[in-house]
């Protein structure tokens, strides 16, 4: 299953990925080859079965609404390129 | 003199109840071992210099967030992050008195089979430094079989603890899912990542397993265990019914010589008492592979939306808001997670999503429902763990799909959320040769029951040859 030039640019940039042209020749030929690998799963005929999303057959898990300790504005901001304030500061969009 | 390559956890355990060793001392010799043998190996990506704790000290994947210590991942999108919190597991090393000697080298986001794929430069095999330690917690299997560690944590999605383990002659396990927490674990495909121990034998795997295994309230997909984990004692296999899925012992490009080693361990089950019979799988091993490379992509191509250049790591670009997004992303990502991201996006999007991913989902229940059936009739399931031994570097970096069938063999139990144990079994061309033990959810202490008699039995010598 062959991935058109399209779609690999049109997937990059769903995946907000600035593929160079280079990437764009070797990721598209590598992901053809992936695809058709993959592609294996039509194969089996699997009308009616559920699928899993989860390995283990688990309910969902509530808490109790209660206000805990959290991070302080520092320790959230420690790691951040760009900072002003109490804001991550971002270029314009 | 502490021969640290020999030393198990368990004896480092003893030395520091007899007062004979501290645990600082412990540190200090594995960081001496690291300064003399790491340059070859690149192991470490990190070194703690001072020793927290005054346990046994532990190399962790540099996928567990550590406070206040670079985590990586083994990505330049990360470079320079911190974390201002530790992840569950590794504050449980901390309580139990544990001192982190170093961060370990791994494939960029745990995604890979030989740990070539860090953005750091690879990790080199302690028993042939030409050859790749497996992946992708490769680091710590490098670390511990090359006597830099006791013992290690890694980290498994598809198959990156016990491949590892396989061909770096150790034992590695995957646990149940949902049994370690995942908090602080930068995160591939949530809904099949699990951290588990690299160790040089089954009682130290159990010994690390207790130490982190059990629910998190900061982890909510994570659930008691059943039963407490035992250290296992015994040397036979009396009353076990050993199972031998015929698919995943002769599948397509399993060596020779791995296939006669697992054959000796199945040979010894029967003479340790156990009773073996052939199982089948008849979808799991073919469809397995396909169902994980599109489950997982698809989940990380999600996870890994994260790296944005906003709150972490580097940020690139010039233009406006969405170039930065772009060029942070290109520079920061290497090639496998960008392969992987590509093919998650494409499964995932309008149009794909049934006949991929929706699929593949499908294809898992099917594959949950063959272990289910032999697990029926067998208690453990035995297979190789990896259908090689440890190939060369760069043998196969320009072949993703060539890389991906490494794991061939370790994926199918992980689809469907079961544990895995990896002992080592022999050796091929002097090179180690991993047993998979494969048990129902929660089997545990089943599996280490079974690993420890068989290793007992086996009597592998986990000193790499060289280094003896």
């Amino acid at each position: 299953m062959a991935i058109t030039r399209d779609e690999v640019l049109h997937v990059a940039r769903l995946a907000r990925l600035a593929l160079t042209e280079e990437e764009v020749e070797r990721l598209g030929a590598q992901l053809s080859a992936i695809l058709e690998a993959v592609g294996k799963v039509a194969e089996l005929d699997l009308e009616g079965v559920e699928p899993t999303s989860h390995p283990l057959d688990i309910a969902n898990v509530s808490a109790e609404d209660e206000p805990r300790p959290s991070l302080a504005a520092d320790e959230v901001f420690a790691n951040a390129p760009d900072r002003e304030g109490n804001f991550f500061r971002v270029p314009p969009a | 003199m502490t021969d640290t390559l020999r030393l198990t956890a368990e004896e480092a355990m003893g030395l520091i109840e007899r007062g004979e060793a501290s645990g600082a001392e412990l540190h200090r010799a594995y960081l001496d071992a690291a300064a003399e043998r790491d340059g070859e190996l690149h192991a470490y990506l990190t070194t703690v210099e001072t020793a927290e704790g005054d346990g046994v000290p532990i190399a962790l994947k540099d996928v567990i967030s550590t406070k206040g210590i670079e985590t990586t991942a083994g990505s330049k999108i990360l470079a320079g992050y911190t974390p201002v919190f530790d992840s569950t597991v590794a504050a449980r090393c901390k309580e139990a008195g544990l001192p982190t000697i170093g961060k370990t080298n791994m494939d960029e986001f745990a995604m890979g089979s030989s740990t070539e794929n860090s953005a750091y430069g690879p990790t080199r095999n302690p028993w042939d430094p030409e050859r790749v330690p497996g992946g992708s917690s490769g680091g710590s299997a490098a670390a511990v079989a090359g006597g830099l560690a006791p013992w290690a944590l890694g980290s498994d999605t598809g198959g990156s603890i016990k491949q590892p383990a396989a061909l770096c002659g150790l034992v590695g396990l995957r646990p149940t899912y949902g049994t370690v927490s995942r908090y602080g674990i930068v995160a591939f495909a949530s809904s099949l990542d699990q951290v588990g121990p690299l160790t040089k034998t089954v009682r130290d795997a159990a010994l690390l397993y207790r130490i982190i295994a059990g629910r998190d309230p900061l982890d909510s997909t994570t659930v008691d265990l059943p039963e407490p984990i035992e250290l296992p004692e015994a040397e036979d296999l009396k009353g076990l019914r050993v199972g031998v899925p015929k698919e995943l012992n002769e599948a397509e490009g399993i060596e020779p010589g791995v296939t006669q080693a697992v054959q000796r361990a199945i040979e010894l089950c029967r003479e340790l008492g156990a009773e073996v019979g052939e199982t089948t799988l008849p979808r799991s091993v073919e469809f397995g592979m396909p169902c994980y490379y599109l489950i997982a992509p698809s989940e990380a191509s999600s996870n890994l939306a994260r790296y944005d250049g906003v709150r972490y790591g580097p940020r690139a670009g010039n233009g406006d808001i969405r170039e930065m997004y772009m060029q942070t992303r290109d520079e920061g990502f290497g090639d496998e997670p960008k392969r992987r991201i590509m093919l998650g996006t494409y499964a995932l999007s309008a149009g794909y999503y049934e006949a991929f991913y929706g699929q593949a989902q499908k294809v898992r229940t099917v594959i949950r429902d063959e272990f289910a059936a032999a697990l029926e009739q067998f208690d453990v399931l035995v297979s190789p763990t990896s259908p090689t031994v440890a190939f060369p570097l760069g043998a196969k970096t320009e072949n993703p799909l060539a890389m991906y069938l490494s794991d061939v063999l370790a994926i199918p139990p992980n689809m469907a959320g079961l544990p895995g144990l990896s002992i080592p079994c022999g050796l091929s061309e002097g090179l180690p040769v991993g047993l998979q033990l494969i048990g129902p959810q929660f089997s545990e202490n089943l599996l280490f029951r079974t690993g420890h008699a068989l290793e007992r039995a086996l009597n592998f010598d986990f000193v790499p040859e060289r280094l003896r």
